[in-house]
Parts: structure tokens; sequence; C-alpha cells
């Protein structure tokens, strides 16, 4: 049984891991070719550093991903504020279902809507669809919103409420209370939003295919450019690259989980 | 001071509610005006009657996703279920493989996915060479590839949340079971699955949504021969004139999507607590 579990997970591995196993290793081709290698070559990547378009798509990449996730946490912890503070029940839940709409429909559905409401208040104005970096930062920054307050409202409700009395009465106005007692609490999961909602930004390609235009292009819709034709073998050195980048930041986070969990371990016990 | 406070709670709040409004709300209500006019923004329901020419499209998209999603978690329970009964320290090494393919660019993988499996490609070469082929393929562009584009780009999502309720379930209820006479298959199907629905549930979504509105799978798998829901609706918005059919078949799409999470959800009153994209 043991045995027979071990070959199945082994199994299921190969076959998600077997085309970006390929995508990978002939990345270091010597011949533009992807079912012979011929010897091994940087080549590629020498090439994927001269290509000024894909430069620049990964610089707009990087630009938008860093202002849209920002403001999508920014907004998120006001809104898991708002939401963990309201008064009304209803209140707090029609918001709280509100946000989370962009996470239930598909990407295409929110692209779409996102894309008529661009389209139709330029109609409305009478003036030419301003699709580009404005409505992606716009795009971005609502469907990373959910990912933040997912991830922050939690912190609020598990939060002490005595904490905020105490502050209060010993002389912390609100504005000051929120921020030496209720964000520094907050902020781990604040961080976890911001990182997620960067990750997603960086990887959206169908929103982003609906709301930009070809003067403002990140990766994503370069690649989806270059996969509309045969693919410069260049590609395969990006997504070589890409694959590493995010494999290096997996391990990275679950290090430094795994190693919180044991310091947290080890106090408990030391309390013990 | 009550008073003051309520009234910094609101104003807290607006930026947000703000934001929600304009471009959560509004936008969706954009959809439905478009739905319901004609090209003059005039009302007309002819862009709704019109979906029937679309109906062909709604039943292969509907089939082969649901297909998608009965092939990820025959594959997926079984995996998830194994990768919970091993060390701590190999599951966090799988957890991160499992991760990997999901944070991969979806192009990257479904690009390399058909790489791999044209004419030409490894696959093919591989079983010439073994002398079970003759050089041809013919795989790509066939509704099988198709079906195995979202399984290979959406297994992931079955995986992990199902993983994420095993790890949860107490392993004592399972002994517990043994200890009560039940065999391995018993207590498979009234102990542990029952137990992690709530994961099973949000997989099957996790699936099931991606691939009913995918385009860029069947272009590039199925080769251009399967128009499906998500390649109707692309094509309708590269040409201003049909904005208003894109939206109608987009309005319809989301309430069919709306009324099976509402049925699915029906199976757990828990909220997804799984959160990956």
């Amino acid at each position: 049984m043991k045995v027979l579990s071990k070959i199945y997970m082994a199994l299921v591995f190969l076959l998600l891991y077997a085309p970006i196993l390929v995508v990978v290793i002939f990345s270091f081709n010597s011949a533009e070719s992807l079912s012979r290698f011929e010897g091994f070559s940087l080549d590629w990547y020498g090439e994927l550093f001269q290509d000024a378009e894909a430069l620049t798509a990964l610089r707009n990449s990087l630009v938008l991903a860093t202002v849209s996730s920002i403001l999508a946490t920014v907004l998120g912890i006001i809104a898991a504020f708002a939401i963990s503070r309201a008064r009304r029940r209803w209140l707090a839940r029609t918001m709280e279902s509100v946000s989370d709409i962009p996470m239930m429909n598909p990407d295409i559905v929110t692209g779409v809507s996102m894309m008529l409401l661009f389209v139709g208040v330029a109609g409305i104005l009478k003036v030419q669809p301003f699709l580009g970096v404005w409505t992606m930062i716009i795009a971005h920054t609502t469907f990373n919103l959910p990912y933040v307050i997912l991830s922050v409202l939690p912190k609020f409700r598990q939060m002490d409420h005595s904490l905020t009395e105490a502050a209060m009465d010993l002389g912390c106005t609100p504005t000051a209370t929120f921020f030496k007692i209720e964000l520094p609490y907050i902020l781990p999961g604040a961080i976890t939003g911001l990182m997620m909602s960067f990750a997603l930004s960086l990887d959206d390609f169908v929103i982003s295919h609906f709301v930009s235009s070809p003067d403002f292009r990140t990766l994503p819709l370069y690649i989806y450019n270059q996969t509309v034709h045969d693919v410069k073998f260049s590609m395969y050195a990006l997504c070589t690259l890409l694959v590493f980048v995010i494999l290096g930041v997996l391990i990275v986070v679950n290090v430094v989980g795994s190693v919180r969990e044991r310091r947290q371990l080890r106090k408990a016990g030391a309390k013990r | 001071m009550k008073k003051k406070q309520s009234m910094i709670r609101a104003a807290a709040s607006s930026p947000y509610v703000v934001w929600s409004v304009l471009f959560i709300v509004a936008p969706l209500l954009f959809v439905l005006w478009f739905a319901l006019t004609d090209g003059n923004g005039s009302f007309s329901i002819e862009n709704i009657r019109g979906l029937s020419a679309y109906g062909r499209t709604f039943v292969m998209s509907i089939g082969f996703s649901l297909i998608a999603t009965a092939v990820c978690f025959l594959i997926g329970y079984p995996l998830a279920y194994a990768m919970a009964r091993t060390s701590r320290r190999i599951r966090n090494i799988l957890t991160v493989l499992i991760m990997l393919p999901m944070w991969t660019s979806l192009l990257v993988r479904t690009y390399a996915l058909m790489a791999l499996l044209d004419n030409g490609g490894i696959v093919s070469n591989t079983l010439t060479r073994m002398g079970l082929l003759n050089g041809h393929l013919n795989f790509i562009g066939t509704g099988g590839a198709v079906i195995l584009g979202m399984v290979y780009d959406f297994l992931p999502y079955m995986i992990l949340p199902i993983y994420t309720s095993m790890t949860k379930l107490d392993i004592r209820y399972v002994e517990a079971a043994a200890d009560l006479g039940c065999n391995g298959t018993q207590t498979l199907f009234r102990v542990v699955l029952p137990l992690t629905v709530p994961g099973i549930v949000s997989g099957l979504t996790m699936v099931f949504v991606p691939s009913i509105s995918t385009f860029y799978i069947s272009q590039k798998l199925g080769g251009g021969s399967f128009d499906l829901i998500g390649d109707t609706i692309e094509r309708q918005f590269q040409n201003t004139v049909t904005y208003n059919t894109g939206a109608a078949i987009s309005l319809v799409m989301m309430i069919l999507i709306l009324i099976s999470l509402g049925v699915m959800n029906h199976f757990t009153d828990q909220k997804s607590e799984v959160i990956v994209k």
C-alpha cells in the first residue's frame, strides 16, 4: 500500500512537471528545437536580455504590481476595519459579499465588466476610450482587494477589544489608537495580503487582456502576443527564469514559516 | 463621544465603499446595460434572444469543464490523501511542489504542454523512435487535448484545498472507525469523505470556474476548432460592434456560475477557508 501510494504520487507529479521541465531543459539548448538537445548554451538568455520589448514589459509588470498591491493593501485594511467595526450586521455582510465578487466571478467576466465600465463611461462623456496604465492600475487593485481583506479581516476579528479601549482611556485619539495599536496588530495579515496581491498582479493575464492598450503591455500580455505565432526561443529562457524566481520565493516563505513555527513551539515548551 | 466615534467609523469606511461601488458594482451594471441595449443605446432583448445561436457552445463548454473537474477530482483526491499521510518534512516539500505550478504563468504552462504534445514534439518523436507511431501524433486540436489542458492547468487547485482539509482531519476519527470494525473502504466513504467536504467543494469550484471560462487553453490545445464560451466572449470584444452580444453571453455565464456555486455551497455552510488563486 505504502509503495503503491508513492508510485502514484510520483506519477502525478511527473504529469504536473513534465512540460515545465521540458521548457527549463530546452531553454539551454544550443539548437532551436524542443525535441533534440544539441548542446548546452546560454544563447537564448543573451537574446532575452537584448529584447527591449520584453524588458519594458517586465518593468511595466513590476511597476503595476507594486502600485496596485500597495493601493489594494491600504484600501483592504480600511475595508476590513470598517467591516469588523460595523454596528449593523447587514452592513458588514453586504460589504463583505461585495468585496468577494471579483474573487468568485471568473476572470473573464471581471475583465469584460471593467472594460465595459471604461468604454461606457467614455461613451457617456463622449471621449475616446482611455484604456492604459490607469485602467490597469484600477483593475488590478480591484481584483486584489478581496485577497487583502481575506487576510486582514480575521486579524481584526481576533483582536482583543480591551486593548483599544485601554489606549483610548489612556488618552489616545481614535486615529492614534489605530496607528499605535490596531495597525501593528494586523500587520502580519497585511503583509500576507500585500505579497499575495503582488504575485496575483504579476501573474494576471485575462483581466489585463481586456483593460490594457498596446502602449502599456505587461509581461503576461507580452508572452500572450508571442505565443500567437511561433514562439521565439528566448521566451523559454524567460519562462525558466520566472519558474526559478517563483521557486526561490516559495522556498524562502516556507523556510521562514517553519522556522517561526518551530520557535513558537519552543516558546510554548519553555512556558510549560 | 459616541456620535463622534460613529462619524469616524463612517468616514473611515468611505474610501472603500466608494471604490467598491465604482469598480465592483458599477461594472456589473454596465454588463447588464450593454446586454440589454442595442448599438444605439436603446433597450432591446435581441442580444439575449440571439444567444440561442450559441447553444452548442454552452453545452460543449459545460461538458468539457464537467469532465475536466471530474478527472481532477479522481486524480486529486487520492493524491491529497496520500500527501496527508507522509511525514511532516516530505509534506512541506510536496506542498511547495503543488504551489509552484499554481504560481507559474498559465500561458507558459499551457504553451509548454502544447509544445510537448505537438507533432515533432518530444512525445511524438519518442513514440516514433520506439516504433509506436508513424511520425504524426495528431493530438493537438482534439477535444481530448482541450480537456487534458484543463486538467493539467487546474489540477493543483483541486489538490491543495482537499489536502488542507485532510491535514485538519483528526486521525483519531479514522482510528476509531477502524476500531469499531470499518474496513478501509468503509472508513473512506463514511468518515474521510464526509469530513473533507469543505475542501472538496472549494476544489471543485476552483477547477470548474476557470475551466468553463477559459479561452487560452482552447485556442492553443484545441487548435482553433473548439469554440468555448470564453473564446466566444473574447472574440466579441475585439470589435466594437459586438460588445452587446459579448455582454449578453458574459451575463448568462455569470448567472450560470452563480447558480452552480449556490448549489455547491449548499453542501457546506463553512466559507471556503483556502485562499489561493
